[in-house]
């Protein structure tokens, strides 16, 4: 099996007094798409939000291509080539998505042909590229979020609910995207409820549940068992998505 | 008994219970004890600030509310009383009046800052208040028709207040009880009467709720409190009890001004002592004022003679003169801030444990 | 930079209405007081020095208000600064008294120039100190932040009085700034029209910079999201600190103006123009700099005007000014979208 690309172990987090992540271990394949599934307040936003060093773990090792990374203040873990993807998509609304671009090119400037692809991609951005990001629509803010993530190759995207509240016809627009994504053999986490989307793009699927990872196995054969679907997410490929 | 009459909040530490009574006993021995104006009007001071303090301690210690405002209720009991003993006649009745007229402006004044800006954040609040307590003072010292402007007003107290009024002679203690002695207990068994008000007040379920906000307004909120009426509330009791406590302070000077009321160094004097003393304690207000007033009054004394002994050391004489005490009290209150949050009380409190 | 060439929309793109209805204020309130003022030139005159006073209060504040926005601190002891770049600059001039009395505009300037280079260090270093020391151990505090730093402009004003001492110093205008200039009927103050002037160019500098370069890009989009800016690999550390240093600059660079203006200093001079700037950035929106632009002028207008008709409420005029405003606006004439 290839070394992972990031592995947790034993990865607690407490938010005030509130203990969320109790013991998380799973670890993270090159060069495929790991999805992070599981109910609501099962923990999976705080795991992303731990990795990238928004929450500090209060016990545990985050070891991200061989180098510790629990406990970094989050540029620096940035700057290792980790990108993220938030839930509320945290594009600048103030700012033009052109600025927004900018500032997620950490080298300088967009590079030009990058930009094409990308524009390929997300066509809106091309459109709006001299707005405000604020009069985006919700669909539109997330392919910026998700443009902004990529604008540069990074070794590891995390994206969080991408298709949440996204009309049908974007989402497509985003399965194509990290398509392109994984042929360009990018690593992704992806945290996601949509089991379509999930199951179409997933290679790895790590389940959690009250703060810890209580399943591991291939999408594929995930895909096939629907008993464990119904057991651990509540639901079944028939009456989702 | 003693626990119920401080609503069982007690001060749990051996020397704080030590020196509350000596600061009782003190205050309530004060007219016999010392005989020079300047001792009977510092133990006259700390009784009123103890109650200024204590309910400024009720808005920041319990509620966790800034405020700028205080002292602008602190001038309006104390402009009150004075202004209706100088225009209506020294009588009971036209400081009552006076006093009534005081307090239901300070509440409704206080009822309005609170729903106007405490729905906001604190910084917000605290500007807010700022802003308005300047005003306040400006305003009471630009119309001088009413107020008496810059210099204030002189009145003269009812008849049994005055220092001419003989009640009896005690030549046995050498002690003759004046009106002066009769005001000075007034104020002093009003100020414990407040104080203890307020002990109870926030050792009451509506105090714990006011903890509560204090710790965590959004749980509090999410547990079915509507903050604002609480925090409004405290407001307006705080305010009320600044209101008196201006009063008394009117009545025991005989005069009412903008300075000795309403300036904004009184209102940093009054965080200062509740932060030294300790906030969330009401303790902490008995402490701080007492400490910091016999300090002003005494210890500028020392300084100026630290400051004379320093002569020739380059800037040590200036850092020492007696007019940069504030100096002093302001490093020590960052450092209280800082290291000692619980202030002085709540040191003592954590020693015994 | 590689900028992506426009290609026409297949859908109509919303337009972004400018929101200029705050801006017709400033005209409004002007309008409102000719009448009662009555004499036009007069006026005239008022307007004007209310233009000087809005670009000086409009300095000092915009370095509080962008610190608030991208840090959520405010920081009560900024009236220190304004004390102490006063107080620098004064100090400054002393040993240049020569060059300010000389009737040439160049000499006057370049001691000015001095005194505010010496001012805008100063108060630039004494921010730094007091971003690390004051500041940072209580970050997201926002109770003890408003009791360390009302207690480190205690500690401040009181150092001013050990230094300079505690008497009223004057404060000079060079002599080719002293007077009027009379353009038609009316006078305008030479010093007036420099700190107009002044005042300009800040806004000037602030809006190339907060539109046109890296840094004020990051300044922007951490008012926003300071979180998000993060996890794009920037330290937003540093830039709290750099804002900071900047608006304590700022207002060193005020408080000259003021003193100037004012011609006299005492340690108290923070404080007498503290209020109005609260003022200011609360009207303008906190994080705002165009609103607080705007409200500068406001506050000074109605400062200026109510001190010529009823100078006793000239204060409870801005704080009526405050309220209303408020209650058109609950968040400031121009908010800032917040996390």
């Amino acid at each position: 099996m290839a070394e992972a690309l990031l592995a947790l172990s034993g990865v607690h987090t407490h938010i005030g007094q509130y203990h969320i992540l109790q013991g998380v271990d799973f670890e993270v394949p090159r060069g495929a798409m790991t999805v992070l599934l599981g109910r609501n307040g099962a923990g999976k936003t705080t795991t992303l939000r731990t990795i990238m060093g928004l929450w500090k773990p209060s016990a545990g090792r985050i070891v991200f291509d061989g180098r510790d990374i629990g406990g970094l203040p989050t540029p620096d873990i940035a700057r290792a080539g980790i990108a993220y993807v938030p839930e509320t998509m945290g594009v600048f609304a103030d700012l033009s998505v052109r600025e927004n671009m900018v500032l997620a090119a950490q080298s300088g400037a967009p590079d030009a042909a990058r930009l094409d692809w990308i524009f390929g991609l997300f066509p809106a951005l091309r459109r709006f590229w001299t707005h405000p990001a604020g009069v985006l629509s919700g669909g539109q803010k997330q392919m910026l979020s998700i443009a902004r993530a990529i604008v540069e190759p990074r070794r590891l995207i995390l994206v969080d609910e991408p298709t949440k509240g996204i009309a049908p016809a974007i989402v497509d627009n985003m399965i194509r995207a990290f398509e392109e994504l994984k042929r360009a053999e990018t690593t992704v986490l992806l945290v996601e409820q949509n089991f379509r989307f999930a199951q179409a793009l997933g290679d790895h699927a790590v389940v959690m549940d009250d703060g810890r990872v209580v399943h591991r196995e291939s999408m594929a054969e995930l895909a096939r068992d629907t008993a464990t679907q119904t057991r651990l997410l509540g639901l079944s490929l028939q009456a989702h998505g | 008994m003693i626990k119920a009459v401080l609503s069982d909040d007690l001060p749990r530490s051996p020397v704080l219970s030590l020196a509350l009574l000596v600061i009782l006993a003190v205050l309530a021995l004060a007219p016999f004890l010392f005989g020079g104006a300047q001792a009977i009007n510092t133990a006259a001071k700390v009784c009123v600030f103890i109650v200024l303090v204590a309910s400024y301690d009720l808005l920041l210690g319990y509620t966790g509310i800034v405020s700028f405002a205080h002292t602008m209720f602190y001038g309006l009991g104390g402009y009150g009383v004075g202004l209706a003993l100088y225009g209506w006649g020294a009588t009971w009745g036209a400081a009552l009046a006076g006093l009534a007229i005081a307090l239901a402006a300070g509440i409704v004044l206080a009822f309005l800052i609170g729903l106007f800006s405490l729905r906001v954040r604190a910084i917000f609040f605290a500007m807010v208040t700022l802003a308005v307590a300047s005003a306040f003072a400006i305003l009471a010292a630009q119309l001088s028709e009413l107020t008496g402007g810059e210099d204030g007003r002189s009145f003269s107290v009812p008849p049994l207040l005055r220092p001419g009024f003989t009640l009896l002679e005690l030549p046995a203690l050498g002690v003759t009880v004046t009106g002066r002695t009769l005001t000075y207990y007034m104020v002093f068994l009003s100020a414990l009467v407040l104080f203890l008000a307020a002990l109870r007040i926030v050792n009451s379920p509506f105090g714990r709720v006011l903890q509560a906000i204090r710790e965590n307004d959004f749980r509090t909120e999410a547990l079915g409190y509507r903050t604002v009426y609480y925090r409004t509330a405290a407001n307006c009791l705080a305010a009320a009890m600044a209101v008196l406590a201006g009063a008394l302070n009117a009545l025991w000077l005989r005069y009412t001004g903008p300075d000795t009321t309403l300036s904004f160094a009184i209102m940093l004097d009054i965080l200062l002592m509740v932060v030294i003393g300790g906030m969330g304690t009401m303790y902490g207000a008995v402490i701080g004022a007492s400490l910091f007033i016999v300090a002003q009054n005494y210890l500028q004394k020392l300084m100026g003679t630290a400051a004379k002994a320093a002569q020739g050391v380059p800037l040590l004489p200036d850092l020492l003169h007696p007019d940069r005490w504030l100096l002093w009290l302001g490093v020590l209150f960052v450092l209280s801030v800082y290291f000692f949050p619980a202030g002085i009380v709540g040191r003592l409190r954590q020693r015994r444990t | 930079m590689a900028d992506a060439p426009p290609i026409a929309a297949p859908e109509p793109v919303p337009l972004v209405r400018a929101d200029y209805l705050p801006v017709l204020l400033v005209p409004a309130l002007a309008l409102a007081a000719l009448p009662l003022i009555g004499s036009p030139t007069t006026w005239v005159t008022l307007t004007i020095a209310a233009l000087a006073m809005g670009m000086m209060i409009f300095v000092i504040s915009s370095g509080l208000t962008l610190v608030f926005g991208l840090m959520d601190v405010l920081n009560f002891g900024h009236g220190a600064f304004i004390a102490v770049g006063a107080y620098l600059a004064m100090s400054t001039l002393l040993p240049f008294a020569g060059w300010l009395q000389a009737d040439s505009l160049a000499l006057n300037l370049a001691a000015l120039g001095l005194a505010v280079l010496a001012a805008m260090v100063g108060t630039g270093l004494l921010g730094w100190a007091f971003e690390r020391v004051i500041i940072m151990p209580v970050y997201g505090q926002h109770l003890k932040q408003i009791l360390i730093t009302t207690g480190g402009l205690i500690v401040a004003e009181q150092l001013i009085h050990v230094l300079w001492g505690s008497d009223q110093k004057p404060m000079a205008l060079p002599t080719a700034l002293r007077g009027a200039v009379t353009i038609g009927p009316v006078a305008v103050e030479k010093f007036r029209l420099l700190a107009v002037g002044v005042g300009l160019l800040v806004l000037l500098a602030m809006l190339v910079v907060l539109n046109r370069t890296k840094l004020g890009l990051l300044i922007r989009a951490g008012v926003e999201n300071g979180e998000m800016v993060e996890a794009l690999g920037y330290r937003i550390r540093r830039l709290f600190v750099a804002v900071f240093v900047a608006g304590s600059a700022l207002a060193g660079l005020g408080g000259t103006l003021w003193a100037l203006y004012r011609e006299t200093l005492t340690a108290g001079i923070g404080g007498e123009v503290i209020v109005l700037v609260f003022i200011v950035i609360i009207i303008g929106g906190l994080g705002s700099v165009g609103g607080c632009f705007l409200g500068s002028i406001l506050v000074a207008q109605m400062a200026n005007y109510t001190g010529y008709l009823a100078p006793k409420v000239a204060l409870a005029s801005n704080i009526l000014l405050m309220v209303l405003v408020l209650m058109w606006r609950p968040q400031g004439l121009y908010p800032v979208a917040k996390r």
